[in-house]
This record gives structure tokens, sequence and C-alpha cells, in this order.
């Protein structure tokens, strides 16, 4: 969706064809194809291409410390700019340490590229130095994948990646290059003709479903508009913004859409799913029509799927037509280009409204403003001097505003980081949504910094997720990516230790990170404090801070905006047993919604 | 449960045949019998392929198939409207007493014996699986030694051919 990779030949582009490497061939193809950064790390098979990199003028390598950090940057990078993201690694444990930020780009449909080294092509599977099947391994996980072993493919094989990665529905695409291959003499052209006979994604919506689906979206008194994160991808978030006040009807933006549609606007009613808010939640079960935009009917958002939505017609639109149909039948399918369908639907729209149809949702409204007053998010207060992990999330946001961009790892931090900033723009907010990788937020930031400088980026990690990948602070302090790591630190694996209060009788079986003696006298949270995420912070480069008191909150956020000259690490100690509401617990149905723990919603409902 | 037989064109490059197989696999579908070959074009490969799955998962496999950047069409044939066909080498124990009975059997099935030593012959017998059912069923009392059988294959009967537009397009791209 994302414009890039115009590998097909343009008007006013000369021709070349000059001999070369083919790891000159490959370094001239990145630059060819318009990747301004690559995150990697060298290695055997690899560093042929290493050579005629250090030469390029146009494409910056960032030295990562560790290839998943490589492989999440490439993600951040991507989700923050709309292009492609770049990653390199070698063979054999270089790209198996690719394949878990692959697999999270795919499902979460973020265009990279990530290109390795292979063993020479004469020893290909003989179990050789390094070796490994990468093209085998990432098959299940990835949009595509290439084994090159004739340097005479690189350009093609390149301009094929960077176009498969980027268009359609976008995902992550391999090319692994025998390293005889990068070594050999070959000749680079440009532009190349791109051989894809078997890959033709449709952009353009049937006119016929879209008019349907205006009738639909018109006639209905209880809509929802359920919009997902191809609407960010397809940067199709102003037509989103007119449809939705050109019909009145309300918004639920999922965990991968937050700021498709501003926060602060009258018509959303925030987040569904596992942990959204109870308007959004009930919206959805209570509507007659929901008006589904790139997204896919997720297990989070669906909570047990023969009780989802049980009185709603369902429009579908989605890039991808096997989206359609997987979880829930829709009534009217719209494969297309999100963009395009919400701005023929735009058009479908004001006809159905010009010819009398105008939509009614006054009654709909009460109930859901009536959903929305009783049942806002909110979080209990902290036990007396302590921080509440929500109170300091929310303090971040307000301080430091809507223009920066937010990432998340994963767990309760990142459900309370959904909730509690506000986010009223697109590609403001990362977050591995599909996967749930823990240890994404650091990298990721790394990389959305890489490719917006200008742009404070502001991770919120937890302290489980932050162990996982926080040696890419290093690569951030080298590199001048001065990012911002909020640890909210409660000394455990929160999310896991959640689930162990409410499903578990309580016992928690290795949830607890930093162990130690209870209240020792060294400030108000127990524990041995290992690691200290401050000297941690000093040893790799960057600046340490530590907050522990609800008084010292705002300064410390503040002092920590004030710096620019590096990375900031904040330990925020926070207590250990906040949980995230509401919740539709895993496998139960959304109309088994809690606000808080043992409160059920009232709905008003006859038959309960 | 029902089955369903797939014509699926795709690109004659190395790897392809795991990438539909990973496919399956990964999405739980059950494939039943699969067959790959050559076409008339050296660039296309075809691939049949049976599923036994309901309407709903059936969509789920073409869409999904789809999907893959090396195919470049799926078509689902029509039981009826299409000649489907197995290949089944089978060796069967047979001596100077037997050898005449079961030359009938292969007869009357039009089966041919391609191999004979004295305890045994080796029969060579295409056509759709319920005919080399019965055949099989047939040879059982005399002592199936061995038994070989490949994937279906299948072709829509008529002058039309899936692989006229696909050729084009692929003519295109090259």
């Amino acid at each position: 969706m994302t414009e890039q990779a115009a590998a097909a030949p343009q008007r006013g582009e000369t021709p070349v064809s000059e001999p070369m490497t083919g790891a000159q061939s490959l370094i001239r193809s990145l630059e060819a194809v318009g990747a301004e950064t690559v995150f990697g790390i060298p290695g055997g098979t690899i560093l042929p291409a290493y050579d005629p990199l250090m030469d390029s003028t146009k494409v910056r390598h960032i030295l990562v410390r560790h290839e998943q950090g490589a492989g999440h940057a490439a993600t951040g990078y991507a989700q923050a700019t709309g292009k492609v993201g770049v990653c390199m690694a070698t063979s054999g444990p270089g790209a198996t340490n690719l394949v878990t930020p692959i697999a999270d780009a795919y499902m979460d449909s973020v265009p990279i590229v990530a290109i390795t080294g292979q063993v020479a092509s004469a020893v290909i599977g003989t179990d050789a130095f390094q070796e490994a099947d990468i093209c085998g391994i990432t098959m299940p996980i990835i949009k595509h994948n290439y084994l090159v072993t004739d340097p005479a493919e690189i350009p093609r094989v390149v301009a094929e990646a960077f176009h498969i990665a980027s268009t359609g529905r976008p995902g992550p695409v391999l090319v692994d290059i025998a390293k005889d291959a990068l070594q050999a003499q070959t000749v680079f052209r440009w532009p190349v003709e791109m051989q894809l006979p078997g890959y033709r994604p449709v952009t353009k919506p049937h006119a016929k479903q879209i008019r349907e689906a205006a009738r639909l979206l018109t006639s209905a008194k209880r809509p929802v508009l359920y919009i997902g994160g191809g609407v960010i991808k397809a940067g199709a978030t102003a037509e989103l913004r007119i449809l939705a006040e050109l019909t009145g009807a309300p918004v639920v933006t999922t965990l991968m859409a937050l700021g498709s549609f501003p926060d602060t606007h009258d018509q959303h009613l925030g987040m569904p799913g596992m942990h959204g808010s109870v308007a959004a939640v009930t919206a959805l079960q209570k509507a007659d029509l929901l008006f589904a935009v790139g997204t896919r009917f997720d297990d989070r958002v669906t909570g047990r799927l023969d009780t989802f939505a049980p009185n709603a017609k369902i429009v579908h639109a989605d890039i991808d037509p096997a989206e359609i149909g997987k979880n829930r039948t829709a009534d009217v399918p719209i494969v297309g280009d999100a963009r395009e369908i919400l701005a023929d639907l735009i058009q479908a729209v004001q006809a159905e409204i010009a010819a009398g149809a105008v939509p009614q949702y006054g009654e709909w409204w009460e109930q859901l403003n009536g959903w929305r007053k009783t049942y806002p998010l909110g979080y209990d207060a902290a036990p007396d001097g302590l921080l509440s992990p929500q109170q300091v999330i929310e303090r971040i946001g307000q301080l430091v505003g809507t223009d920066a961009i937010y990432v998340a790892g994963v767990g309760q931090h990142q459900m309370w980081a959904s909730q509690f900033l506000t986010f009223d723009k697109p590609s403001t907010w990362l977050n591995s949504g599909g996967a749930g990788t823990m240890g994404y937020a650091v990298p990721a930031a790394m990389g959305a910094k890489a490719g917006r400088p200008e742009t404070e980026v502001w991770a919120v990690d937890g302290d489980g997720c932050f162990q996982m990948t926080n040696q890419e602070l290093v690569t951030c302090a080298l590199n001048n990516l001065p990012i911002k790591v909020a640890v909210i630190n409660n000394g455990s694996l929160g999310m896991v230790r959640q689930w162990q209060t409410l499903f578990y009788g309580q016992r928690y079986s290795n949830t607890v990170l930093h162990d130690g003696p209870a209240n020792d006298g060294r400030g108000p949270s127990a524990g041995t404090r290992i690691p200290d995420f401050v000297k941690l912070a000093e040893a790799m480069g960057c600046y340490g801070l530590r907050c522990e008191r609800p008084e010292d909150l705002d300064a410390t956020i503040q002092q920590a905006m004030a710096i620019k000259d590096g990375p900031v690490v904040i330990d925020f100690i926070v207590h250990q047993d906040a949980m995230v509401w509401p919740m539709v617990a895993a496998g139960t149905s959304n109309d088994e919604i809690l606000a808080a723990r043992d409160v059920r919603p009232d709905f008003g409902d006859e038959n309960d | 449960m029902s089955k369903h037989t797939l014509s699926v064109l795709v690109e004659n490059k190395p790897g392809v045949l795991a990438r539909i197989a990973a496919l399956f696999s990964r999405r739980g579908f059950n494939i039943d019998s699969l067959a790959v070959g050559p076409t008339e074009h050296s660039d296309i490969s075809r691939m049949t392929i049976v599923v036994n799955v309901e309407d709903l998962p059936l969509e789920q496999v073409t869409k999904q198939l789809n999907k893959l950047v090396n195919v470049i069409k799926i078509v689902e044939l029509d039981p009826v409207a299409a000649v489907r066909r197995e290949l089944v080498l089978v060796k069967v124990r047979a001596d100077s007493e037997t050898r005449s009975q079961i030359t009938e059997i292969v007869q009357l099935f039009r089966a041919k014996t391609v191999d004979v030593s004295p305890d045994a012959v080796t029969i060579e017998a295409t056509g759709g699986s319920d005919k080399l059912e019965a055949m099989l069923k047939m040879l059982e009392p005399y002592g199936i030694k061995e038994l070989v059988q490949s994937g279906l294959v299948a072709v829509g009967r008529g002058a039309r051919s899936i692989t006229d537009r696909s050729l084009r397009a692929l003519d295109r791209s090259a």
C-alpha cells in the first residue's frame, strides 16, 4: 500500500547496465528501491555485502547488538514512516534470530525486507558451518521469500521483494543470498522487469458492493465502524473521519488502529476486545451492523466467536480476500484498499443521503452514551505512597503530548498504554498486536526514531519485556537515537501474574522477576532490584532516572523530556497488584465483560 | 466433509511444492492426494490436489493458496465435468493355477499386466478411484504383495483450457 519500490521502468529513468560483483549489485539495488536505513549485523556469509555498503552514500547501516533488534527496528521504522523497513543478517544463527521479528511483522502486516547471507551454493544442504534453511524456516510466517544463487537475479529479486512487502496486504519478505552469488561478477541492470504472474493484489473495490454497504450503513439503526490497522497502513484516516462525520456512526479502533480516528473525537468509543472499553465492546455486541474496515475479527476482539455481535450484519472490507469470511461470514464482502474503499463509500453514502436515506442513530447514541458515562475507563488508586502504573502512563501521555510516537512491549503496560495514552494521529502508536512479542518496544522505538528523528519517541515497556531486548539501547546511544524508555517496573511478569491472580488461585509460579524480602526498608517496594535499571542504563551510555513516589512523577517525566543528547531510561517503580480492566476472559463471550473485578456491567438485558 | 479437486497452476520454481505443503499443514487442511507435473508451458507446473473439507474451509484453502506469490491460478474441477484418473501398480501373488484367473480380472478392468514372474504378476491400471478400488478388491484374495498408487490427476471436459489466460499473464510478465 505504501508507494515505494517503483521498480517497473519509469519515464525519465536512465537505464543502467554496469559490471560489478553481486554484493555491489545488492547495494545498488537497495539504493535504487529507495532504502535509506538498514539495521543489521555482519557475519561470514553476508560479509561481501558489507564491503560495498561501507561506501554507499544513500544507504545508512545501523549496527545493532542482536539480529532480533534489527528485525524489530525495521518494523518500528516501517510503522513510523510507512516505508519498507530493512534488516540484514548473516546465515545460520544470524538468520534464525530474525525469525521472531519476521513472525511479528507477518502477524501485524508490516512491510519489511530481511536480507540474509547464505552459505555458498555448492555447500547448501551439506550442514555447512552456519547453514540454516531460513527460507524453509520462515515459510509459514512470511509473505514471500527468495533464495538467490544467481547474481544476475539480485536486482530483480530486490525490486520484487520491496514491491511484495509494500503492496497489497503488506508483510515481511526475506531475500537469502548465497555467498558465492555475492562474490561473483555480474551485471547490474536497472530498471528491472518484475516477474510476478501470480501476484495481483486487488485495490479497487467493487462498485456494487460499495453501494450495498452504503445502503446498509444509512439504513442501520445501531451501526458501528469497526476499524483496524489496515486503515492506517492505507493512509485512509482522513477518509475515515469524513465517513464517520458524514454518517454520525460510532467508531471503535482496534489495538492496531489506535490513532486512525482521534481518541478525543466525540464519536470514538475506544478500543474493542479483551481489554477494550465497556462502551466499545458492548457496542459491537449490541450492534445491528458492523462496518469492518482493514481488520480481521481477531479472537482478542471477538471473544467467543459464536456469541460475537449476534445480531449484526457484517460489512467486511479488507485488502486480503482470505480475511473476509475467515472468522465471521460477511454479508457484504469488499476486497480492496481501505483508502479507495472509504473514498468510494463517502460518495455512495452521500448519494444515499441525497436520496433521502438520512442515518437515524439517535436512540443508539443514547444507549452508547449511557454505557460510556457509566463505565468509563479508570483505575484504582495505588496503596498510599506507591505509584500506580496507569497513573505513570497517563501522565507521560499528558506531559509528552499527542505528537510523539509511543511504542509498547507486550503485557499489562501495553494495555494500559492503549487505554490511558491519547492517540489523535496515525502512526503514533506502535506495538506488537498479533504476535504479542515481548521485547518489541526498545528496538522498535529505535527504528521509529531512526525513521523520524524529529519526533519524540517514547517506549513504554514492562520490566519483563525490557530485559529481553534492552541491549539495543547501546545501539541508540552510539547512533544518536535519543529515545525515552519508561520501564513500568512492577517486579513481575504482570499480565501472567494477573491471570494467576484471577484463574490460578493466586499461585504465582515463576512470575516474580526480582524477588526479595518484603519491605526491607530500602523503599516503598520490595525486591532486590536486580538488575538495577538505572545502573544498567548508565552502563549502556544512556541516562538513568528512577521514580518511586507519586509526588516525584511529573518532575521525573519532565526531567527526562529535557534531556536531548542521549537515550533516557526511567525506572518507574509501581505497585505489583494493579490489574488491567475491563477484561473479557479468554474463551468467553464479550457479553461476560467485567468492568472491574467482579463487576459485570448492567446492560438492562431482559433475558439475564 | 466432502472431497474437492483443485487444479493449481504454479510457477515452475524450486520450493513451490514445499510452500503449498507448508500452507496446508499450517492451516490444518487435510490433503487426500496431490500430484505434480509439468504442463504444456515450461514455466508452469500443475498440481492436482484433492482436499477433504467442508465448503467454508474450502474457500479458505483456495484463498490462502491464492496468496502464495508463486500460485498463478486455482480452479475447482466439478467431478461430473472433469476426467479424473489415478494410476496404480500392483504386484499380486500368482502361480500357474491362479495366473489365468488374475489375467481375466486384468482384462475385465481393462488393466495391463506389465511384469510376470513364476510366483507374481505386476498389473498397471488407470481409472477413477471407484474402478481401481473394485479391481483391488477382486485381486485381494490372491495376495497383494506390493501396491503403489499415484495422486489423482484431472482435466475439465470440453475445449476450454484453464491454462490459456494464465499463460498470457506469464508472457506479459516475462
